[in-house]
């Protein structure tokens, strides 16, 4: 009974921690289409911000939830102006304009912060269910990704700025005869999904050691949800990634971790087979 | 000062060209050691500090006169960690600059690439690292701890400590992992013990909540962490995070040889249980006057580690050879070798093992309190019975393979 419980908290972190890793590439990919191959280092970066801003006397929550999202988005504000802009449109550009970003700043954080490993730890102290000891930073995983879709969700479907931003992705023609600027629309999404990568980095750092090149190990997992997860944003973040955790922890559980890694990549490859659009590509079509 | 590119242009010209300057003007017979370590790219963190030990000792040495009556100069390259430059640069030493010796190499990878060009061209060779074990070459010395070294050391000690029979082993998924994992079952057999679970990680898994929780299952008395690198850094923090750290206790034969304790809080590190031939926390004079030397030499001896120390007596023993020789020669000098040449320093005493051209060194148990490591005991002089078992110089002294030893 309490193993069972361990099994499904560690399930719903799985879960939760390929939503988060996930969110700021399902903006920047999904929404705009820039196949961004340096999501892994903004994640980093998040990271290192919050550590720093830790360092520096800055409350953990803080420096996870305001100082990493406003440090990485703004990165991310100046990456759009001064190289995606000239490549809106143009995939395989992108594609090696991003690469060569993320060679950048891995480069850039390693002479800032060497090549060594940094890392605080955790806020909240682990607990006891019945014989078992469970982390209890785990919760906050969960909760941060349950808040973030939430977040996303709203604001794309109740603001106005969500509206805006959804209708310039879909004809910004149509949108910029309507008197809105595509230009400055494309800047605040790309500010927005960069700030959802940062945050992801900064959630993650008080459990992993952080070395410039930690983005690597995320950047397969986020693009395989993404895409997997197909057209719609919070709905196909939500299944992808519950169907991926939940394989790669049973097989984790059943047989061993490195049987887990292959079972998530043999699902991506069976699941994209079956449903070349994505999950939502045939389920939940239309929805957000 | 403000960097435009006129001033950078200067810069990195001028830096070029004093790059571009003969080393030294140098007497004309001086004797040449070459380098060939990884100062720069992911692996400057070993590379780096190796560089400035070998640079000391052979300061040291040539400070005391040199090396019978000459200069020792260092010809130096950096593989920048990239492989494919190792074989280039092993030419252009043993070729072009015709050293009578060459110190480096990090990675096995690295070493394997540079061996046999060294052996064909007849140049003696020290590689200086920790590693798998089982290089069996009469023209090779290795300095490092090899796996059985280790675990033979800290395998029963960590059992005693932890007052049990059950391990569970948590593995990197390489093949120092897998190797190091078939030790520790060896050793925890062999003390009475049972293993009972191994897993193996991938290099870039960072997510550990689900092993925790099969580990618990399991119940053992102890847990073994061969873990390896940033991500897996994480383990530690993670098992702290969810309250096991007071509950199991933890050994491992990796933490620690990239300052990694220092990077975890004490209430993360503190009580893990480790042995290494070498740590900054030793508390003997040789140490101290070691670690005031270099920081004479470079500042900060915060970056200092097993590895560069090992460099460092590396140099020391060749030199020592050369002097008990008479010579510069390749054989005068393994011969001096092989009368099992030992020399004392900061991590204790290093003596060459005839037999398998391996070190037999001290190797300390300690455990982490406060980012320090605290010595509990020194085992001395422990031979390196993995390479022991499969090679014998002795017998073949043209042997030239990387055994893969059988446990």
């Amino acid at each position: 009974m309490d193993l069972a419980f361990v099994i499904l908290v560690e399930m719903l972190y799985a879960v939760a921690s390929l939503i988060l890793i996930g969110a700021g590439l399902a903006v920047v990919f999904g929404m705009m289409k820039v196949i961004n191959l340096a999501h892994g280092e903004f994640m980093m970066m998040g990271g290192y911000a919050t550590i720093t801003a830790v360092n520096l006397g800055v409350n953990i929550f803080v420096a996870m939830l305001v100082v990493a999202p406003l440090v990485v988005g703004l990165i991310g504000l100046v990456v759009e102006r001064l190289v995606i802009r000239h490549l809106y449109g143009r995939l395989v550009d992108t594609m090696l304009a991003t690469w060569g970003l993320s060679l950048f700043f891995i480069g850039l954080v390693t002479m800032i912060f060497g090549n060594t490993t940094t890392g605080i730890s955790t806020p909240i102290p682990g607990f006891a269910v019945g014989d078992y000891q469970i982390n209890g930073y785990n919760f906050f995983v969960i909760l941060a990704a349950i808040a973030l879709l939430i977040g996303v969700l709203l604001v794309l479907r109740t603001t106005r700025a969500g509206l805006v931003a959804r209708g310039a992705m879909q004809r910004s023609d149509m949108a910029a005869a309507l008197g809105y600027s595509p230009d400055r629309i494309y800047m605040a999404t790309f500010f927005c999904g960069s700030a959802l990568s940062g945050l992801a980095g900064a959630v993650f750092a008080p459990l992993v050691g952080l070395v410039p090149t930690s983005g690597g190990a995320y950047i397969a997992k986020a693009f395989i949800t993404v895409i997997a997860g197909g057209p719609s944003l919070v709905a196909g973040l939500l299944s992808s990634a519950g169907v991926f955790g939940i394989v790669s922890q049973i097989f984790t559980f059943a047989i061993s971790p490195v049987i887990g890694e292959v079972a998530l990549l043999v699902a991506a490859v069976i699941l994209l087979r079956i449903m070349p659009q994505g999950i939502t590509g045939r389920f939940f079509k239309g929805r957000l | 000062m403000t960097l435009n590119r006129r001033n950078f242009l200067a810069g990195t010209a001028a830096m070029t060209g004093a790059a571009m300057l003969p080393k030294a003007v140098l007497a004309a017979d001086a004797i040449k050691l070459g380098s060939i370590l990884d100062t720069s790219g992911i692996f400057d963190a070993y590379g780096k500090p190796m560089d400035m030990a070998l640079r000391l000792a052979v300061n040291e040495l040539n400070g005391a006169g040199g090396l019978l009556g000459r200069q020792i100069e260092v010809v130096s390259y950096d593989t920048q960690s990239d492989m494919a430059l190792y074989s280039q640069y092993a030419q252009q030493l043993t070729r072009q600059d015709k050293v009578d010796v060459v110190h480096g190499g990090i990675l096995s990878a690295s070493r394997e690439a540079i061996r046999q060009t060294m052996r064909k061209n007849k140049t003696l060779y020290f590689y200086n690292v920790q590693y798998e074990g089982g290089v069996c070459d009469r023209n090779i010395f290795c300095n490092g701890l090899t796996p059985a070294q280790q675990a033979a050391a800290l395998v029963p000690w960590a059992l005693k400590e932890a007052g049990g029979k059950k391990v569970y082993t948590l593995a990197a998924d390489y093949n120092y992992g897998q190797i190091t994992a078939r030790w520790i079952q060896k050793f925890v057999e062999e003390a009475g013990g049972e293993v009972v679970g191994t897993d193996f990680f991938p290099l870039d898994v960072a997510d550990f909540g689900a092993t925790i929780a099969k580990v618990q299952t399991a119940a053992p008395d102890l847990v073994i962490a061969p873990l390896v690198g940033g991500a897996h850094l994480s383990f530690f923090r993670q098992w702290a995070a969810s309250g096991m750290k007071d509950k199991i206790p933890l050994a491992s034969t990796t933490m620690g040889v990239g300052n990694e304790h220092k990077v975890l809080t004490p209430e993360e590190g503190n009580g893990i249980m480790v042995a290494y031939s070498y740590s900054q926390d030793l508390e003997t004079a040789e140490n101290a006057s070691f670690k005031d030397r270099w920081t004479a030499a470079y500042g900060d001896p915060t970056a200092l580690h097993e590895l560069a120390v090992s460099t460092y007596y590396g140099v020391h023993t060749w030199a020592k050879a050369v002097a008990q020789a008479g010579s510069i020669e390749r054989d005068a000098v393994t011969a001096a070798l092989e009368t099992g040449i030992s020399v004392d320093g900061p991590a204790g005493k290093y003596t060459v093992d005839p037999k398998t051209h391996h070190a037999t060194v001290d190797v300390h148990l300690m455990k982490v309190q406060d980012h320090k490591m605290k010595v509990i005991e020194t085992l001395s002089q422990r031979p390196p019975i993995d390479t022991q078992a499969v090679c014998d110089l002795n017998a073949n002294p043209d042997d030239n393979t990387q055994y893969e030893i059988q446990i």
